[in-house]
């Protein structure tokens, strides 16, 4: 093709030619992230009100060091932990499934785009002209996902376990533990399930799974995995949001009951 | 010079034809809508307004050739078969890229003037015609298909139908390059040279997932095919006229078996202990 053909001129930030509102979406991703972002620090730096009777919450789940009959080694603060540093044992347990879905595949294109503007929305204009993508550093350490995400299917098994404790009640006049269900129960096994759902539909998960390889059918038990993992990835977004806000609200119905502000409903 | 004529005649008959098509079998109901069409050759050039008669049934591409045909004899657009299978008429409508023989009137405001321009991935040739050669080049760079030696006597392969429905997907593209002009990487910061894109991705997962292939082409797309630069922003998912799941089905898997190679020690560790290959290979035959 003769030199003389050029490519049009770059449009400038926020410009494009869609009429429709294409701004809603990076907006809404922005503000339910930073909303959930705030609440999680906030509740993490707390160190109270979250535990309620069986029931734990699971920004603080596993309990590591803490006074409460939930706690994996009874004791307060550690002394290992300088003492300048603030302490709560949610501090001690959060990066990891925060960086599990800061690497996760469907957030940072989310994030990318209403955080950084990398781009605003598809078609429109960028504000920076240069530009490295996830070949250099910092972003080349999203590759380290994987890595999240077997510590993420620890933390699910950990959280079933809370699920199935939020099922067994104290009697103080029997002084014996009661199958029961409450509301809490309730909140803290759809998290599971939403959990659950996001985790195991993780891409990751989906290659090292089966998608590794290319003929799946000389492996059946694989294939099945591959498939299952798969039919969970197709709505990998759905769970990532109604995974993120739900595990948000099992706190936030955990500390309100533990504040005295609201009463668990116990349904039998 | 005659045969040049000739041909823009040809061009201009043909769009009137398929203008008139359009008339008779969309019925009656006829409305007038304004067309903002990017005029021009290379980088210099603008949007000019026509309006035209338009009804029931007609897409884009019909308007285009209406407008052609009686406005604009020299509007210059690439189109072939009219039915989204040659992936010829690719254009911006109102500010997407889009087939412009499979974008309905009826999907679109008329009250408002409808914007056409070219793809403003590529070098503008004329008007609403790109000049697409990058694409092809960036192709070469990829290494072709190479299957196993023959599995019967008789030069055949044997191959499980599942293992093939996996890329079967890939084979649906139609190469109309929507995808490469809604990618940022190439669309605003012109990286063409850098990044092969997302067509070429799913080309390239295409081979490298096809059971009978043997290649491994993980340490290129790192390389010299740049999958880093893609930063999951899913538009190319979203533009696919054939509704191929790029960014979940070919680019992310892609990643991971770069992130196999490259960025994951523990897991080379347990391949190399295992003695299985980073990508593709069964696990029968590691054995």
């Amino acid at each position: 093709m003769s030199s003389e053909v050029v490519q049009l001129t770059r449009r400038g930030f926020g410009k494009t030619m869609r009429p429709d509102a294409w701004w809603v979406q990076p907006l809404v991703v922005f503000i339910v992230l930073a909303a959930f972002l705030v609440y999680a620090t906030w509740a993490a730096f707390q160190n109270k009100y979250y535990a309620f009777g069986n029931y734990l919450s699971p920004f603080y789940s596993p309990l590591l060091f803490s006074d409460s009959p939930h706690a994996w080694i009874h004791g307060g603060r550690p002394s290992w932990i300088p003492w300048f540093l603030p302490f709560s044992p949610a501090l001690l347990i959060l990066p990891f499934p925060a960086g599990f879905r800061l690497t996760c595949y469907y957030y940072r294109g989310a994030y990318y785009k209403s955080f950084w503007a990398d781009p605003l929305n598809c078609t429109v204009g960028e504000p920076r002209h240069g530009y490295r993508g996830e070949r250099s550093w910092p972003l080349l350490i999203q590759n380290i996902h994987r890595y999240f995400l077997y510590i993420a299917v620890i933390f699910l098994v950990i959280l079933s376990t809370d699920a199935y404790k939020a099922m067994w009640f104290f009697d103080r006049n029997t002084g014996r533990q009661n199958f029961g269900v409450g509301l809490g129960t309730v909140i803290l096994v759809v998290n599971v399930v939403l959990l659950g759902g996001y985790t195991l539909g993780c891409h990751s998960l989906r290659h090292l799974v089966g998608g590794y390889i290319d003929q799946l059918s000389r492996a059946p038990v694989r294939k099945k995995t591959y498939d299952c993992v798969s039919c969970l990835n197709r709505g990998h977004m759905r769970w990532a949001w109604l995974s993120l806000v739900w595990v948000a609200l099992s706190d936030l119905f955990i500390r309100l009951c533990a504040m005295g502000i609201w009463h668990d409903v116990r349904l039998f | 010079m005659a045969a040049t004529e000739s041909l823009a005649r040809n061009v201009v008959e043909s769009g009137r034809r398929a203008a008139e098509r359009s008339d008779t079998s969309a019925g009656t109901q006829e409305r007038s809508a304004t067309f903002r069409v990017w005029r021009g050759t290379g980088s210099s050039g603008q949007f000019r307004d026509y309006q035209t008669k338009v009804s029931e049934g007609m897409v884009v591409l019909d308007a285009i050739h209406r407008i052609q045909a009686e406005d604009a004899t020299d509007l210059a657009v690439r189109w072939n078969c009219k039915a989204g299978k040659c992936g010829s008429c690719s254009a911006e409508i109102n500010g997407m890229p889009r087939l412009m023989c499979m974008t309905r009137l009826s999907e679109l405001d008329l009250d408002k003037a409808v914007t056409v321009e070219p793809m403003r991935a590529f070098p503008v040739v004329k008007d609403l015609v790109t000049d697409v050669s990058s694409n092809f080049r960036a192709k070469k760079r990829i290494r072709k298909f190479t299957p196993r030696p023959p599995d019967a006597p008789d030069g055949t392969w044997r191959m499980a139908q599942s293992d093939a429905d996996r890329v079967q997907e890939f084979r649906k593209c139609i190469e109309c390059f929507l995808c490469q002009d809604v990618c940022h990487v190439l669309r605003d910061h012109h990286l063409h040279e850098q990044f092969v894109g997302p067509r070429l991705l799913v080309h390239a997962a295409q081979l490298e997932m096809h059971p009978l292939d043997i290649l491994d082409r993980t340490n290129e797309l790192k390389e010299s095919h740049g999958i880093g630069y893609c930063n999951i922003t899913k538009c190319c998912t979203k533009v696919c006229p054939e509704h191929i799941t790029i960014t979940d089905n070919a680019i992310i898997p892609l990643k991971e078996r770069v992130v196999d190679q490259h960025y994951d020690p523990l897991g080379k560790l347990v391949r190399l202990l295992r003695g299985r290959r980073s990508a593709g290979t069964p696990p029968e035959e590691a054995q």
